[in-house]
């Protein structure tokens, strides 16, 4: 008995010891938050600089002007036809092509019958069909009607990228191992990586179409394993500065949160300038950043930018 | 059998001692980093309030209970050569009706934000706060002292400012204003015109008067008359309804109430918030459809480009909104309104000799969208377009009615 004791004491002095010397050697931090800091190990797309678009010549300007254009792939639900409408009247007029695919048909909707309840599987045949009707379009965009783009924006971010390399860019999110692009703020594809996702989609043991089995992978993360295996890996899309141009929150939450931190200058503290994304704004707020974004500004202020877009034909709230 | 029991009972003795070790430390250190973090918080408050001294010190001169603007805010690789030129020979004294109890509330959002862009800033309460700082008007609080603290103000700005302001700006604690587009409505006046600006109603008057909440400014002229008529008692107190006494007494100085729309027509001073004017359908019984001088428009082309106050603005609406005019743009956009330059101004030409940077004559590169074609700068010209006149109700409103001051 004395002995089993005396094992027993010498086992927690050990115990102790040995937990101490782990966690003095392998940095360990019991039960800490991870920092901001652990998501910069991801990559990063920034927007080119303003020295940078100087640099190019006339001709080099066009060309990058007529090779971004960008098909948009805008998914709608029946059941909330407002957003469909709201989206059509708004940003969807700034892309080149806008298509909206809804996951069944409804009177007065005009979008592309998926035909489809599960969201991987509308997620699949979306893509499927962008890739099948981009006719000369290189540059791919996936949002819920529920998000607002400022196309613009995003035409400047993939200014200067090649469309014929894979490009898969939105606000980069990890989990574990994976890396994935957030669905809430918009999805960005470049011609070459929407080529790889369809041909790796008739693979079924790396891109099954009925999601794996055991356990239900939300659709942002199976878009990241099956992108993953064609050798396309996700970037979040940054300003010159480092700011996320990709938010899946509402411009009005974003500010609140940046009154709430206290800092100094609200808005600088908020969102980037050329921000593309925002998400789960009202139609009346969508409408609201339209006159934001497209129309008022302050007299003499000018940015002489290196591309001009023109207005949409027919439009009269931007 | 011994050995097997004690071995056994070395290894429970183990494991028991990492677990309690790990539950010790796990302890120990969140209790170490959140007394520091805690500790490292209240350092970083006191850091970030002498950060906010500091930045405001850059911005501002403080004196006798003004703000003088020593920096009014520009962005990196922005030509804004137009705004400064306009800074320098249209100056703004912008003073805000506020009170001791919406300082914190209101009126620091107002000094965060848009009273950035204007020459002078005054903040006008019925208490002297030397610290925001705030003028005292030696009147009391309330709906029915707001003509008072307007007739004070003004002459106060007068005789505190008059040489320091060519134009006097009223606006309350919860109006955004664009002072940049201010300056290009009044770049087309001179402070010596008997003028003044804002949105217009009609009712009461002949020349109508302009919505005290969308904020009026005055001409230095205009401003000078306005006390004088108080001197000869040709205006006096008539009733607490600010705007619309303001408006009488214009009126009977001979101060002209003026236009403040932009050359395609449009509102620039907005009575409400941005969503309601450009998203709402107002009832036709609504007294806003009676009260407007000019024709309502609803929708989009409710308000001008270059909008200069919306009114009922609360404190996250006000960095929204600077948010959206100063900061948020789609690269590259080509407005479809593109406003002429004042008379006597340089048309908007980059200077190529600034900034060592060659240009070519040509346009840069044009993307065309599916069916877009450049717009010829002639058409957004000068624009007349006739606008059919709204109904005319006869409503007898009581004239405070619309005004939902403090």
């Amino acid at each position: 008995m004395l002995s089993e004791g005396s094992s027993f004491m010498k086992g927690i002095a050990l115990g102790g010891t040995f937990c101490l010397l782990l966690s003095l050697l392998g940095s360990f931090t019991p039960g800490m938050q991870s920092s901001p800091e652990d998501h910069h190990n991801h990559h990063h797309i920034k927007a080119p600089t303003k020295d940078e678009l100087q640099s190019l010549s006339d001709t080099q300007m066009v060309e990058l002007s007529q090779r971004v254009r960008v098909y948009c792939v805008i998914m709608v639900q029946p059941s909330v036809l407002v957003y469909w409408f709201t989206a059509k009247d708004t940003w969807g007029k700034h892309c080149d092509h806008a298509v909206f695919y809804s996951s069944e048909s409804a009177k007065v909707l005009e979008a592309v019958d998926l035909n489809e309840q599960d969201e991987w599987a509308k997620l699949r045949k979306a893509l499927k069909h962008a890739y099948d009707n981009a006719g000369d379009l290189r540059w791919f965009f996936m949002a819920r009607s529920t998000t607002f783009a400022i196309i613009e924006n995003l035409k400047y971010l993939v200014l200067a990228k090649d469309p014929n390399e894979p490009f898969y860019i939105g606000h980069a999110m990890k989990s574990g191992e994976l890396e994935y692009v957030e669905y809430q703020s918009g999805i960005v594809l470049s011609y070459e990586a929407l080529k790889r996702l369809v041909n790796v989609f008739k693979d079924e043991e790396k891109c099954p179409e009925r999601g794996r089995a055991l356990w239900k992978l939300s659709e942002e993360k199976q878009l990241a394993i099956c992108l993953k295996y064609t050798g396309v890996f996700a970037e979040n899309g940054e300003d010159t500065r480092g700011k996320g141009l990709f938010n899946s929150k509402s411009v009005g939450s974003l500010i609140q949160d940046s009154m709430d931190k206290k800092t100094l200058d609200v808005v600088e503290g908020c969102c980037s300038d050329l921000a593309i994304t925002f998400s789960g704004m009202s139609p009346n707020q969508m409408q609201v950043m339209m006159f934001g974004v497209y129309r008022l500004r302050p007299y003499g202020h000018n940015f002489h930018d290196s591309l001009i877009f023109l207005p949409p034909e027919g439009s009269d709230n931007d | 059998m011994k050995a097997l029991g004690s071995r056994c009972a070395f290894l429970i003795g183990f494991l028991v001692g990492t677990c309690t070790l790990y539950v010790f430390l796990r302890q120990v250190w969140f209790e170490r980093t959140f007394s520091t973090r805690s500790r490292l918080d209240g350092l970083e408050k006191t850091a970030a309030q002498l950060r906010e001294l500091e930045e405001d010190s850059k911005n501002w001169k403080k004196e006798r209970s003004a703000l003088f603007n020593l920096n009014h805010p520009h962005h990196k690789g922005e030509d804004s050569h137009m705004a400064d030129e306009l800074y320098k020979k249209v100056r703004i004294l912008c003073w805000v009706m506020t009170g001791p109890n919406n300082l914190q509330k209101k009126a620091r959002h107002v000094k965060n934000t848009w009273s950035r862009h204007c020459n002078v800033v005054v903040f006008m309460s019925s208490v002297d706060d030397p610290d925001f700082p705030t003028v005292g008007l030696g009147t009391k609080e309330g709906r029915d002292q707001l003509y008072w603290k307007t007739i004070r103000a003004f002459h106060y700005a007068l005789e505190n400012h008059g040489d320091e302001a060519d134009w006097f700006l009223k606006a309350d604690d919860d109006t955004y204003v664009v002072v940049d587009n201010l300056r290009w409505v009044l770049a087309n006046h001179t402070p010596e015109e008997p003028i003044y600006f804002g949105r217009r109603f009609k009712p009461y008057t002949k020349q109508g008067y302009m919505s005290g909440g969308a904020g009026y400014v005055l001409s230095k002229e205009a401003l000078k008359r306005f006390v004088e008529g108080f001197k000869t008692k040709v205006c006096t107190h008539t009733t607490h309804v600010e705007d619309l006494a303001m408006g009488q007494c214009m009126e009977k100085v001979g101060v002209v109430a003026g236009d403040a729309r932009d050359t395609v027509l449009r509102e620039t001073f907005h009575p409400f918030v941005p969503e309601q004017h450009l998203t709402s359908k107002f009832p036709k019984s609504f007294w806003y459809w009676s009260y407007c001088y000019y024709p309502i428009s609803e929708g989009p082309n409710c308000c001008s480009d270059l909008s200069v106050s919306f009114h009922y603005v609360d404190a996250s609406l006000m960095y929204l909104l600077e948010y959206y005019t100063y900061h948020l743009r789609a690269f590259g956009y080509r407005y479809r309104y593109r406003p002429p330059a004042p008379l006597g101004y340089k048309n908007e030409v980059w200077d190529r000799s600034e900034g060592g940077h060659s240009y070519s004559e040509e346009q840069p590169a044009i993307q065309r969208g599916p069916l877009a074609r450049v717009e010829s700068p002639s058409r957004t010209d000068r624009k007349q377009e006739v606008m059919p006149p709204a109904a005319a109700e006869e409503k007898d409103l009581p004239a405070a009615a619309h005004d939902d001051k403090q």
